[in-house]
Order: C-alpha cells, then sequence, then structure tokens
C-alpha cells in the first residue's frame, strides 16, 4: 500500500483494503509476533471529540507493537482552547511523533490537516465525513463471517450523519456486494454520497424505508444509532426509532448465516438478547479494532518511518 | 467605475468588441479584456469571480441586460489596461458558460475565445457546508471540483449544483 496518510476509504483500491485485512490476520493468529516490531516509536494522538473505542484501541495497538502514545488530551485543557489553528497543533505534534491520529468535528479535517504534516496522518473521523480505519475493522468482520465477495448487505438506521456508513458503503464498491440501505426518510444517504456509489457501482445500490422486504435476502446487516437530536420531538423520535430496532421477532425472517453487526454505542437498536446468538457479532468487530489498527499502524510506520524491514 | 445601461453611449462598441447582436453602447477600450455574452444579471458576479472590485483603479464598463439574439439579455464587462488569462477566465464557466473572451490592443480585438470548464478552481467559492474545515479559521483556501453539473468542495465533498454565484468569495 503505497498512501502518505489514511484520509478516506475511498483512497483505498481493492489490493490496499486487502494488504490490509491480510496483515490484521496475520497479527490477529500471533500478535507475539509483532511484540517489539514498533518499539521506541510514538503515535500521536489527536482527538477533538470524544471517543472510547477508536482512541483506546489505536492507544492499545500501538502499545501491542511495542510503541508508545503522546496524547493531547482533552479539547479542554490544550492550547486549541486557546484558540490555536488545527493546521499549527499538528505542525507542532508531528514533532513530537512518529504518525498522528486525528478525530475532529469538521468535515474535510483530515484533508487539511494532511497538506500540512509530513508523517503518516490517520483520520479516525471528521464530522460527518470519513471513518476509514472503522471501515477496515468493519471490513474484516465481514471478510471473517460471510466474506467479502457476493455478498448482500444491508445497512440500517441514520444513514444521513453516520460517516461510518459512508466510508464503508464506499470500501464495498470494491467489491462484489450488493448494497441495501434501509433508513426513514429523513435520514436517508446524503445525495453526494449516492452520487459517487451511482459512479462507482451504481448497479449494486438500492435503497428502502422498511428492512422487511429486504432481510430475508441479506448475509450481513450492519445497523447505526438513530440519534434523538436529528428529530423536532420526541414522539417523532420514538416513532420514527422503533421500526429501525430489531428484536428475536424481528429475525425470525432472516437467514439463519446472517451476522448482525454495529459499530457501537448502541443504545435500544439491538435488544440484548441478540448478543447471546450466533447473529451477534459486534462485539467482535469492537475487538477487531486493535489487529486492524495495528496492522495499518505497521504498513504506515513501515513506509513512511526508518524502513525497519 | 463607469456603470452603462447599454443604451446611451455612443454606437462604438461593434462587432469588434462585443457588440456583435445589436449596436451596443458601453464604451469602447483601448486595451484590454471584453467579456461578452455573459448571461443577463450575472455581471456583478463576473467582476466578483474575478477579484475585480474597482479598488485598484481599473477603469471597467459595464453593460447590463442588453438586448442580444443570442441570450435576449445579456451583460458585457469591458476591463481597460488588463489582459485576462485562460486561466482566469475559465472559471466564469461556472456562472457564464456562454461568456466570450476578447483580447483587446489598440482598439482591436487580436484574440477572442471562449470560456473552458476547469477541473479545479481554488479560492473562488466559499463551501456552503458550516461543518466544512475551510469555513473555519484555519489557513486553507477553497478548493472545488468542477463536476459536470455543479462543483464539489475538495474538502468536505458538499455538492452544489444550484446558485454557485451564490458561493462567490466576495
Amino acid at each position: 500500500m503505497r498512501h502518505d496518510h489514511l484520509i478516506t476509504s475511498k483512497q483505498l483500491s481493492r489490493a490496499d483494503i486487502e494488504t490490509v485485512l491480510d496483515r490484521a490476520a496475520e497479527i490477529d493468529a500471533d500478535p507475539s509476533a509483532v511484540a517489539d516490531r514498533h518499539a521506541n516509536r510514538l503515535l500521536g494522538l489527536l482527538f477533538f471529540e470524544p471517543s472510547t473505542r477508536t482512541k483506546m484501541s489505536f492507544e492499545t495497538a500501538m502499545k501491542r507493537l511495542g510503541g508508545d502514545v503522546v496524547d493531547m488530551g482533552s479539547v479542554e485543557s490544550s492550547s486549541v482552547k486557546k484558540g490555536e489553528t488545527l493546521a499549527d497543533t499538528v505542525r507542532v505534534i508531528e514533532g513530537y511523533a512518529d504518525a498522528l491520529v486525528l478525530r475532529h468535528p469538521k468535515q474535510g479535517a483530515a484533508t487539511m490537516a494532511s497538506e500540512f504534516v509530513d508523517v503518516p496522518l490517520l483520520n479516525a473521523g471528521d464530522g460527518a465525513g470519513h471513518h476509514p480505519t472503522q471501515t477496515l475493522l468493519d471490513l474484516y468482520t465481514i471478510r471473517e463471517n460471510a466474506g467479502l465477495d457476493d455478498l448482500t448487505i444491508g445497512i440500517m438506521g441514520d444513514l444521513k450523519y453516520g460517516r461510518t456508513v459512508h466510508s464503508l458503503a464506499y470500501a464495498l464498491t470494491n467489491f462484489d456486494a450488493r448494497q441495501h440501505f434501509v433508513s426513514p426518510e429523513s435520514l436517508q444517504l446524503p445525495r453526494e454520497v449516492v452520487y459517487d456509489l451511482h459512479q462507482a457501482d451504481g448497479a449494486g445500490i438500492r435503497e428502502h424505508d422498511s428492512l422487511e422486504e429486504v432481510l430475508p435476502s441479506l448475509d450481513v446487516l450492519y445497523v447505526t444509532r438513530i440519534q434523538r437530536e436529528r428529530f423536532p420531538d420526541e414522539q417523532e423520535y420514538q416513532k420514527v426509532a422503533g421500526e429501525y430496532q430489531i428484536d428475536m421477532e424481528t429475525l425470525e425472517a432472516a437467514s439463519d448465516d446472517l451476522t448482525i453487526m454495529h459499530p457501537l454505542p448502541r443504545v435500544d437498536e439491538i435488544a440484548p438478547a441478540i448478543d447471546e446468538t450466533e447473529y451477534a457479532a459486534y462485539f467482535e468487530q469492537a475487538h477487531n479494532g486493535v489487529p486492524v489498527r495495528m496492522a495499518l499502524l505497521d504498513l504506515f510506520l513501515q513506509e513512511g518511518g526508518d524502513g525497519d524491514e | 467605475m463607469a456603470m452603462s445601461d447599454g443604451r446611451d453611449e455612443p454606437a462604438n462598441g461593434g462587432d469588434s468588441q462585443g457588440g456583435d447582436d445589436h449596436q451596443l453602447r458601453v464604451s469602447k477600450i483601448r486595451s484590454g479584456t471584453v467579456i461578452d455574452h455573459v448571461r443577463g444579471g450575472q455581471a456583478l458576479n463576473v467582476l466578483a469571480i474575478l477579484g475585480i472590485d474597482g479598488s485598484e483603479g481599473e477603469e471597467l464598463s459595464v453593460g447590463m441586460n442588453v438586448p442580444s439574439d443570442r441570450l435576449a439579455r445579456k451583460d458585457i464587462v469591458k476591463v481597460e489596461g488588463r489582459e485576462l488569462s485562460q486561466d482566469e477566465v475559465d472559471v466564469l464557466s461556472l456562472i457564464a458558460p456562454d461568456a466570450t473572451i476578447n483580447i483587446v490592443r489598440d482598439y482591436e480585438v487580436i484574440e477572442k475565445h471562449r470560456v473552458d470548464r476547469p477541473e479545479i478552481v481554488d479560492d473562488v467559492l466559499s463551501c456552503p457546508n458550516t461543518g466544512c474545515i475551510t469555513t473555519g479559521d484555519e489557513p486553507v483556501t477553497s478548493q472545488f471540483e468542477v463536476l459536470d453539473d455543479g462543483v464539489r468542495c475538495a474538502y468536505c465533498g458538499t455538492i452544489v449544483r444550484e446558485e454557485i454565484a451564490s458561493l462567490i468569495d466576495t
């Protein structure tokens, strides 16, 4: 994989994706083989928005590669509070670290930040934009559970604001995947995302307002959270959100081999009773964040670093 | 800035400086650029997109809503003393796709060409997405990819198909 930075899943070819997933599988099978691989290397964490899984799994990944992290900390306690621009912040911290991980509330933040730094920069979420490292762990989970070719996937919930959805949808156009997007009308995919998906793979994209008509055909159902704040009032939210929750009864119409995924955190869109079934892959999906991010860091630190191999 | 309604000036625009549809009555220029066949009402946007506001002493003539065979009503902009390059004028294709560019020296048109759609426009439009990084205080200039039927922010991906003139960074 020859990229200076990881900004969006759109930049990834099928070969790039397979390189990362294959490396993740190797690491997953024998993590001890890479335990000292990036000793003395430092990863800079710049999270301008709260994060639990993404931040902790990057930190875990770097430490399991023998390296360490330097963390900007919360925005409230940093120089950002004094009005420093993102461009200045990344230029300062690149002097401390061998690679940077950035999460920022503004769309395009990672693209802009990458223009100011020479060390590899990995986008860990830019507003409603992209979240490519989440996508790679999603793809890894899909590959492990259902395979990435001849795949029928349903992606359900908040498709408008969900950056994980946009990134995953772009990446899946590299594979033989039929994508069904299920959402209330007010939370459909943004038109620019639909435009790109049609450009890339028009025939493989369908939009629906109900899960019922597509559920039986699905190999994977990727559920996302519908956020209360997207609706004008509580009543409207309850009405809509209720239609996009799944429980054991919903799954009576599903294939026995269905894999259910969710980027987490969930609220009530997946009933807890499903957790213990063979359908549930969302905790495995979260755990996969570590080997996949180890693989990414390994690949980017090799390319951008001192060529230790 | 000399403004004209295109009707009350001497008829010396002539065919050579953008008066091919009717007798055009915007003052003839000695040397510079005539931007003709601009859609009616877009002349001020043309100036805005070119970053020309008269503050640097440029001598400008603007005709608005002048009768035209090709466009029914057209605007015309004449910039004295400045020959605009193809790269400078191509951005006009976003709001004035039918514009013709005449380069004038000693009252004669020595070069005449159309505007081409550029692939990218830098530092001309502002992204309408308030969640875009280019709308904050960062040291970054806007960049838009030009699509067949609109423009797209290179940073946040927002696509704008209508009222592109409203995005002109003034």
